[in-house]
């Protein structure tokens, strides 16, 4: 057990290490002078030149690297190209906002596909299964941005019943949860309604079946227990997939998030926010999966003997 | 001995006949797969003919007619410029299709190749392909890509290729999975020992078993793709005006949305559309090709 834990935990920081080459080679992709991406074009020769002896951009590469590296690891991204602010105090102080955010959105996402998904699967082929099934397609084809663009203007333009955007009572948070939840809560219910599909098939059901217990307790007691693993799986690595669609969603209601920071310096070149960002969210996902993994192993003993 | 062989191949013909049959049959069976095929071809009979078919030339303006709502002239309403709207939305499926497309196809080579690599050598090359595989899979995709876009460049080109080389995980993976389970069977075997070099091992006795889940993979990752694409372009980090595109229209339907909410409303059914038919066609596929796939 300890054993698996620690196998895990070492895999995720060397996980890491790779999603930090690769966020450190961002910056060296664009043609030309990286200092002159960080200073801008209109910089005065001092100021470049300070900027190349600071961030060593006058070093070999891998030298560079290691000295971001060492900076990124205790949180040193350097001070904002445009704000002028710590980049790791913009990031940390806008991650609450993300969190709360994608947290109501998953929360709208489960309390609609679970359900949903249970449902559908013990009434396979119904009508109400029909319709789920084309709701979630619906829900996954349709892009977030766009479902946010059209819940806009009908329900804060058109109705004046929600706030446009921005972030301050419950209200601010409807529109921007539905929008991110409503695709994840269709990739949910589809992998709800095929697992719980999937258990309903398995001998020990027919059995429990055949020894007469009430189809209640046989729902609930063999099938959703069953069906619950791979359900809960899904569900750390969907959170990894919701931080993703979140960013364009902060971007449309200006959320006050990482999400819509990111976008913003992407507008104005300010690629030291940018790549913390990417980091910091990369980092995120790998404890969120990590966490699934280890949970996961203390609810299915099976999984530690691969 | 000659006969022999012709025997083999008529009954392997037969066989190979009999399988996409089968695939057939099934698929026409899936009444939603079908309709998504149909719009498909439909979707792209219009980019390839829209210079015949759109009723207008989608950079005409006309600043007198700007903002206008749709009416029988303009079915789909005019923009900030006064320019038809159908049109410019059926110039647009040109941009989002060849775009979904190509880079779908770029994920396919590389992630089969690798995947490939990967389950047929194993060791080391297996290791490393695969820990790019979880590293990828770490990063939210959609920001790596718009920030790689920002910094190579943001136009058509760029978006394909960064599209394409972010999204192969998937294929990787199955590739690799099915190459493991058939490495050490016989009929693998037999191949090398008459000869058959690495190469024409993976290529013409391994590969072809993982064609059922690379193609419903393909099919899915289209989607995927436009999705990506018509996110970047509506940020401003894809196609770039005045060049008609689903993601760009939408862009200005945002800023016109108090006035004009018909801008946003049309590119975005139109990805919605054609998004949900490659998913069908996705769906259809997995049940026609193989029931048991999972993904």
């Amino acid at each position: 057990m300890g054993q698996y834990v620690a196998r895990r935990a070492f895999l995720s920081v060397f996980l890491l290490l790779g999603v930090s080459v690769l966020v450190f080679s961002i910056m060296h992709m664009a043609p030309g002078d990286p200092v002159m991406m960080v200073a801008g074009l209109e910089a005065p020769p001092e100021v470049v030149e300070a900027i190349r002896k600071e961030w060593g951009f006058d070093q070999p590469i891998h030298v560079q690297y290691f000295r971001w590296l060492r900076r990124a690891v205790v949180l040193d991204f350097g001070i904002s190209l445009t704000t002028r602010e710590r980049v790791s105090f913009m990031i940390l102080s806008r991650v609450p906002n993300t969190l709360k955010l994608n947290l109501a959105a998953y929360a709208l996402a489960l309390c609609i596909a679970i359900p949903v998904g249970v449902y559908s699967a013990l009434r396979q082929y119904s009508l109400f299964d029909h319709v789920g099934t084309v709701a979630a397609l619906l829900g996954v084809s349709m892009p977030g941005f766009w479902l946010g663009l059209m819940l806009m203007i009908v329900f804060a333009l058109k109705l004046h019943i929600l706030p446009v955007f921005g972030m301050g009572t419950w209200k601010h948070y409807v529109l921007p949860a539905f929008t991110l939840g409503a695709a994840q809560a269709a990739g949910l219910m589809r992998m709800t309604r095929s697992s719980v599909l999937e258990a309903l098939h398995q001998d020990y059901v027919r059995t429990a079946r055949a020894k007469g217990l009430a189809e209640r307790v046989v729902i609930y007691k063999h099938v959703l227990k069953n069906a619950a693993i791979p359900i809960v799986t899904m569900m750390g690595f969907r959170f990894a997939y919701i931080l993703s669609g979140s960013f364009i969603v902060e971007h449309i209601f200006a959320w006050p998030g990482i999400g819509r920071l990111a976008i913003n310096s992407l507008y104005s070149r300010d690629y030291f926010v940018v790549q913390a960002v990417v980091l910091m969210t990369a980092t995120m996902i790998v404890i969120a999966n990590l966490t699934v993994d280890i949970i996961y192993c203390f609810l299915d003993p099976r999984i530690r003997y691969d | 001995m000659a006969k022999g062989t012709d025997m083999a191949t008529e009954e392997t013909e037969y066989l190979e006949q009999s399988w996409a049959l089968l695939v057939w049959r099934r698929f026409r069976r899936h009444r939603l797969a079908l309709v998504g095929a149909a719009v498909i071809l439909l979707l792209y009979a219009m980019a390839i003919f829209a210079p015949y078919l759109a009723p207008y030339p989608p950079n005409d303006v006309n600043p007198a007619r700007r903002l206008e709502l749709p009416s029988l002239a303009h079915p789909f309403g005019l923009d900030e410029l006064g320019r038809d709207l159908l049109s410019r939305v059926m110039y647009g499926a040109r941009i989002s299709l060849s775009i979904g497309f190509v880079a779908a196809g770029i994920s396919l080579v590389v992630g089969v190749f690798l995947g490939a690599l990967a389950g047929y050598y194993g060791g080391v090359v297996d290791n490393i392909i695969m820990r790019t595989v979880d590293v990828l899979m770490s990063i939210p995709a959609f920001l790596l890509i718009i920030a790689i876009v920002a910094a190579v460049g943001p136009n058509m080109l760029n978006v394909m290729v960064v599209i394409g080389l972010t999204h192969w995980s998937g294929y990787a993976r199955v590739t690799r999975g099915t190459v493991l389970s058939l490495r050490s069977q016989e009929f693998v075997e037999a191949a090398r020992a008459i000869g058959g070099g690495s190469l024409r091992v993976i290529l013409r006795h391994i590969l072809p078993n993982c064609l059922a889940p690379v193609i419903v993979l393909a099919t899915l990752n289209v989607a995927g793709a436009i999705l990506i694409e018509t996110s970047l372009s509506f940020l401003g980090f894809g196609v770039q005006p005045p060049t008609a595109s689903w993601g760009t229209i939408l862009n200005t339907g945002r800023q016109y949305m108090r006035n004009a909410p018909h801008i946003a409303l049309f590119p975005g059914l139109a990805i919605t559309v054609t998004v949900l038919a490659f998913n069908l066609l996705g769906d259809g596929l997995r049940d026609a090709l193989d029931p048991k796939l999972k993904l």
